[in-house]
């Protein structure tokens, strides 16, 4: 068995910016684990521009942010694999991987970091009564074949759920010729960034129904119709708002869970909001010295976020296989009213080297409201926001400073208020 | 004067705006975050524009569409016009991000050029 300090399942954004920081950071030897083909994730089908605007200060298209850190991975001489998938990893850090050219890889991990991003919900997650008929896609899915392999998947196409993949595949469709007929969301608001509904529905005349759904799907061997129902507060289908509209695919944009088949087999403990890793203020999982980090922790609407969450996670492994020690982190942060979680889920105060940067999100919509993070009870805290959306994910700094200021801090709370 | 409302598109924060203005000049503006929603919310109301992503077909390469994007924003109203001018281009691997693929398309002084680095076929 073959020894690697650093081994990164997955060589997305997370993987990649981690395994630049690790090496920053002195990292001996350092090993990427990538199923994919290429380098870069699902940054590679994001043909679309908003990436890197935190970080390079520039509006980049997917393939363009992932080309920055494979180019530093490439400069740095960091060492990956690809074709190659992770199929299991022991708590005691033991990686098993397979690929075509040396069938079973087993390496022994000083610090193991998961990078290995999301899946989409499939169509089966979902149940819609009716046929059986081909035509229907995950959004994500219909992405790869027209922006990665070219083929053109339908004409009528009506896109189920708002998140961000269905309304950036809605103006994609449209300029390939397709008419794009609606998307349908079941929640009053969408789960997709505003800017989204505007260059992506708005521009093209695509109307979006909210607080609607798909109550049957019908096809012989093709899709040929979808009913489309509005609901009520309690999402149930209104009898007779029912509507037959014909269509010739169907894309499913509703939601994404973090892939954490493999973590489960290591012992983490995996929290029953996010679906991703209960991970601490150093991105460790109940598994010691194995990190988690990008969208495999909790699902980003930014992968700027992504990049600087893995360099920092990637540092702390370096320092686990250093062997250096740290605090327990016995402090929860817990997420208060209007708020369904935060990373890191638990802290301890003396661990945190410059700011306690956590990242959460909010259960519904709120105009006017403050985003608090008490302490003790105190406010620590409080920031006006004009609106908050379940689909943009928050952040709140405390500096150290304001941390060390609090001799005894029992319980931190995150909470939307007024 | 004219009240709009409208969402800034030029980061994902997405700033709703709220802009008066009188003749396509903005007299009040509010709820942009950064110096950029000024602008926005200007061209916006008098002239609109957008990046253009799309792809066209790479000969001979690891992967079969290369991922392209016009260098600069375009005018909204010539979107549809230029995926046409792509329709039917292909060019052969390699290709590298930056590549230019089109010079000046449709006389609106951006380039069309390539987002992503691709190897031959081996
Ligand atoms: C359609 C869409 C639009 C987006 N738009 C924007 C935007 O406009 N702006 C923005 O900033 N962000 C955007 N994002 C978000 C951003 O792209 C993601 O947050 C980011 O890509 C997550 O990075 P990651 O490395 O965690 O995951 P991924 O990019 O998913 O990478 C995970 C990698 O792990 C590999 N992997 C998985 N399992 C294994 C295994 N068992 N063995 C080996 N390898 C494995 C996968 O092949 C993949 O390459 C968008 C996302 C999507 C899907």
């Amino acid at each position: 068995m073959k020894n690697v300090d650093i081994v990164i399942v997955g060589g997305g954004p997370a993987g990649l910016a981690a395994a630049v920081s690790a090496k920053r950071h002195g990292a001996d030897s350092i090993l990427i684990l990538e199923r994919d083909a290429s380098l870069g994730g699902i940054l590679n089908q994001c043909i679309h521009s908003g990436f890197g605007l935190h970080r390079f200060k520039e509006e980049l298209t997917g393939p363009e942010y992932a080309q920055r850190y494979i180019s530093l991975v490439e400069e740095l001489e960091i060492p990956y694999l690809l074709g190659t998938t992770v199929i299991d990893i022991t708590h005691d850090r033991k990686v098993t991987a397979v690929n075509s050219e040396d069938g079973v890889i087993e390496i022994q991990a000083g610090a193991v970091i998961m990078a290995a991003g999301c899946r989409e919900r499939p169509a089966g997650a979902i149940n819609i009564y009716g046929d059986r008929c081909t035509g229907i896609y995950t959004a994500g899915t219909a992405q790869k074949f027209v922006n990665i392999d070219g083929y053109m998947l339908g004409k009528k196409i009506i896109i189920l759920g708002s998140g961000d993949i269905g309304l950036i595949m809605a103006r994609r469709m449209t300029l390939e010729g397709a008419e794009v007929k609606a998307v349908i969301e079941i929640m009053p608001f969408s789960s997709g960034l505003n800017r989204n509904i505007v260059q992506c529905l708005n521009d093209f005349g695509i109307p979006l129904y909210l607080s609607h759904t798909v109550t049957s799907i019908k096809g012989d061997k093709r899709l040929e119709s979808v009913t489309v129902a509005e609901v009520d507060q309690s999402l149930k289908p209104i009898k007779g708002s029912e509507r037959e509209v014909e269509c010739d695919t169907l894309l499913l944009s509703v939601g994404l869970l973090p892939e954490n088949e493999m973590s489960k087999r290591a012992d983490v403990v995996l929290s029953g909001v996010t679906g991703g890793a209960v991970v601490n203020e150093r991105f460790e999982t109940s598994t010691p010295g194995i990190f988690a980090c990008g969208n495999v922790l909790h699902v980003h609407d930014l992968v700027d976020y992504v990049s600087e969450e893995s360099e920092r996670a990637a540092k702390y492994a370096v320092d686990f296989v250093r062997g250096r020690t740290y605090a327990e982190s016995d402090i929860q942060i817990t997420p208060g009213s209007g708020v369904r979680y935060t990373v890191p889920f638990k802290i301890n105060p003396h661990n945190i080297e410059d700011n306690l940067v956590i990242r959460f999100r909010v259960s519904t919509r709120y105009s006017d409201k403050r985003i608090r993070v008490l302490i003790n009870g105190e406010p620590v805290m409080s920031r006006l926001e004009p609106a908050l959306v379940p689909a943009e994910m928050q952040t709140a700094v405390i500096s150290r400073e304001k941390l060390n200021a609090i001799p005894d801090i029992r319980d931190i709370v995150v909470e939307v208020g007024d | 004067m004219e009240k709009h409302e409208m969402i800034c598109i030029c980061c994902p924060r997405g700033c709703r705006l709220n802009v008066a203005a009188e003749g396509g000049e903005i007299k009040e503006i509010s709820g942009n975050r950064c110096r950029r929603g000024e602008t926005y919310a200007k061209e916006e109301l008098t002239h609109p524009m957008r990046v253009v992503t799309t792809t066209v077909q790479l000969n001979g390469g690891k992967i079969p569409m290369l991922p392209v994007k016009t260098s600069k924003a375009i005018p909204k109203a010539l979107i549809f016009d230029c995926i046409d001018c792509l329709r039917d281009v292909s060019v052969d691997a390699p290709a590298a991000i930056g590549d230019v693929i089109i010079k000046d398309v449709l006389g609106t002084g951006a380039d069309i050029i390539a987002t992503r680095t691709i190897g031959k076929r081996d």
